[in-house]
């Protein structure tokens, strides 16, 4: 696998995105977002800008605010204070619904897969805004529920053979080995047609051959599909192999942002985040 | 490939095992009536089986499909039942044929229980948490209420509707003919339904059901009963799938209070109360959640037991007993089990839900 070295370039806001995807606006942007749950700010000030076509990391120590920044992406959580910005456009108003619409599409830290369906069927469900027919036609039966049926077992078989699961439709989602189980949790995401995917800790769980095998697919993915990766991960091996853009959170703040030549040397990292790994 | 036609073709055996299930259930109690064999209360027993089959199964996708409990699913019977007969009374001069009349009333009577639907789902589906329980269950009691003190007469002006007076108060000509009166019911309409009216409307309610299911929109309900911030997530309209869900099925059991009133001379508002509620849960949650046929047998089942148990005397309640973990064992075992499961996973997260 090799990863072209990126340069970073600044764009009006001041966040950097890699060079190849400048002469677009960027896909998504923060702009000092921010949440507080009582008193507690769990993310402040965050600032961040990715390419449409960038695998961007974000790292820090536990309970820095990682998911907590997902969270506020897909508006499972509403912000604080901030603004952010989806292709261009101001998602202030927009529903996790919406937004699934607009092209962020995510997986979960702790897996949430329809854990009672078959592995075919999760896929289908994650086809849902792909398909047009509605509640009538598919009662009836009419044309149109045959014709999207097909299209979607075609798809669902398309999407699962990334992972090579397309003998795994069959399967009861929740009777997956865990780490198919993530990978499932992707393939689902992919079926939304995103333009930005975003995976909490994809990695968790996996052994090391595994996780070597998801930093290609993960490449592969945004190669296949032109689109960009946000990821959150604890495993250094991967956000440093495959992240061109990496940012740093403790406490909810950023600390540090750049490519990973500039994280791995960037003392107060070192300081919150990876000396304290080593020593553990 | 192999694979996904082998598993094309289980769920498609399960559907056609239930269509086969009753198919035959209404060919044999057709030959066992017409060989003369059949006891005469079983007979009278026949369009109710009928009703409470269509009342289990529709209550099954609110509760087994969708994973919402409810516990007034006799309220759109009620409601479905009084507009029903409504209309049949209505058309009684302008539609001759009574098994039209009937499929008309019918579609009254869906028609004004899922708008019911509409009404209670609107205020109540857009909540996260377990008021549907609450609020259908008060939605039983209110409804009995209600057309306890409801007076519809029809005379050659039309229909004359009255609230909390007496059929006096409907001020019909001397021809006129009060149809439902307050707390007495609904008494004296044509009994129009039969067993055969109550085997197709079966048929049409497994083909409703299952259909939906296995359609786009089934597999967004039954992502929002597996996992609701997933379902959203991947861009399904929690509130829309519900809806779709809830008023489908309470459109059914509108059906279903029709095809049960238009079998009896009278029909009082009482009859559909709480316990009715409740009877049709139990036959749903022995039938096993989300199982179609298990909702059929249930509800057949137990509503003949009772009668044919009148032999056992002494021993009735044993034998009513030993069928009831039968029916169970025979349809349950995985459903009950994943269903607990999922209570118990579900409500430590009810209050901060961690993503
Ligand atoms: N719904 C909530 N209500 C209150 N506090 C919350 C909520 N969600 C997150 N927090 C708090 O916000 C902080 C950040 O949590 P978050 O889950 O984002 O951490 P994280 O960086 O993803 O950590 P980890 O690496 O362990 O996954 C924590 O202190 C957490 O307790
Ligand atoms: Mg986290």
């Amino acid at each position: 696998m090799s990863i072209t070295k990126t340069k970073l370039v600044p764009i009006p806001s001041k966040n950097m995105i890699p060079e190849r995807d400048v002469t677009k606006p960027p896909i998504l942007e923060c702009r000092s977002l921010g949440i507080d749950f009582g008193g507690l700010t769990a993310v402040n000030d965050f600032n961040l800008a990715i390419g449409r076509t960038e695998i961007a990391g974000l790292i820090g120590p536990n309970g820095a605010g990682k998911t907590t920044v997902f969270n506020l992406l897909t508006k499972v959580y509403q912000p604080t204070r901030g603004v952010i910005l989806m292709d261009g456009l101001d998602t202030l108003d927009k529903t996790t619904v919406q937004l699934s619409k607009m092209g962020i599409a995510r997986t979960f830290q702790n897996i949430r897969l329809f854990a009672n369906l078959s592995v075919g069927d999760n896929v289908k469900i994650g086809l849902h805004n792909q398909m047009k027919y509605g509640t009538l036609s598919g009662i009836l039966r009419l044309p149109a529920y045959w014709k999207q049926e097909k299209f979607a077992r075609d798809r669902v078989r398309e999407l699962l053979s990334i992972f090579d699961m397309q003998d795994l439709v069959d399967e009861q989602a929740g009777s997956l080995p865990y780490g198919a189980q993530r990978r499932l949790e992707i393939v689902r995401a992919l079926a939304t047609n995103p333009t930005l995917l975003l995976l909490d800790e994809p990695a968790a769980g996996m052994n090391p051959s595994e996780t070597a095998e998801l930093m290609e697919n993960i490449v592969r993915i945004r190669d296949m599909f032109q689109i960009a990766v946000f990821l959150i991960e604890h495993d250094m091996k991967l956000v440093m192999g495959i992240c061109e853009g990496i940012c740093v959170v403790n406490f909810g703040c950023v600390i540090a942002k750049g490519t990973p030549d500039e994280i791995r040397n960037n003392p107060e990292v070192i300081k919150a985040y990876l000396g304290e790994r080593k020593h553990a | 490939m192999r694979h996904y036609i082998k598993r094309f073709s289980a769920a498609t055996k399960t559907n056609v095992f239930t269509y086969l299930l009753v198919i035959v259930s209404f060919a044999t109690a057709q030959i066992l009536q017409g060989a003369g064999v059949m006891s005469s209360s079983l007979k009278g027993q026949l369009v109710p089986i009928c009703a409470y089959i269509v009342m289990a199964v529709s209550l099954n996708l609110t509760v087994g499909i969708l994973g919402e409990l409810s516990l007034g699913h006799a309220g759109f019977m009620s409601v479905g039942a009084f507009a029903g007969v409504v209309a049949a009374v209505s058309l009684e001069n302008i539609v001759v044929i009574p098994e039209v009349r009937l499929a008309l009333a019918i579609i009254v009577g869906a028609v004004f229980a899922a708008l019911a639907g509409i009404l209670i789902g609107i205020p109540v589906l857009r909540l996260r948490g377990d008021y549907l329980a609450i609020v259908t269950l008060a939605f039983g009691e209110i409804i009995s209420n209600i057309i306890n003190c409801l007076y519809v007469g029809l005379d050659s002006r039309g229909l004359h509707i009255s609230v909390l007076t007496s059929a006096n108060a409907l001020g019909l000509d001397p021809s006129g003919q009060v149809i439902i009166n307050g707390p007495v019911g609904a008494s004296g309409t044509d009994k129009i339904s039969s067993f055969t009216a109550g085997f197709i409307l079966i048929l049409i309610t497994l083909v409703i059901v299952q259909n939906l299911i296995r359609s786009r929109t089934g597999r967004a309900i039954l992502a929002v009963r597996d996992n609701r911030i997933s379902a959203e997530s991947v861009g399904i309209n929690i509130t829309k799938y519900k809806m779709i869900a809830f008023v489908v099925s309470a459109a059914l059991a509108g059906a279903a209070g029709v095809l049960f009133a238009l079998n009896i001379n009278t029909i009082v508002p009482t009859k559909f109360n709480f316990n009715m509620s409740i009877l049709i849960l139990v036959f749903v949650v022995l039938g096993g959640l989300g199982n179609i046929w298990g909702s059929i047998i249930a509800a057949a089942v137990l509503t003949v037991l009772p009668e044919a148990l009148r032999g056992f005397n002494n021993y009735r309640m044993l034998v009513y007993a030993i069928v009831l973990i039968l029916i169970m064992l025979l349809t349950n075992s995985n459903q009950i089990k994943s269903f607990l499961s999922r209570m118990q996973s579900q409500s430590p997260a009810k209050g901060a839900e961690k993503v």
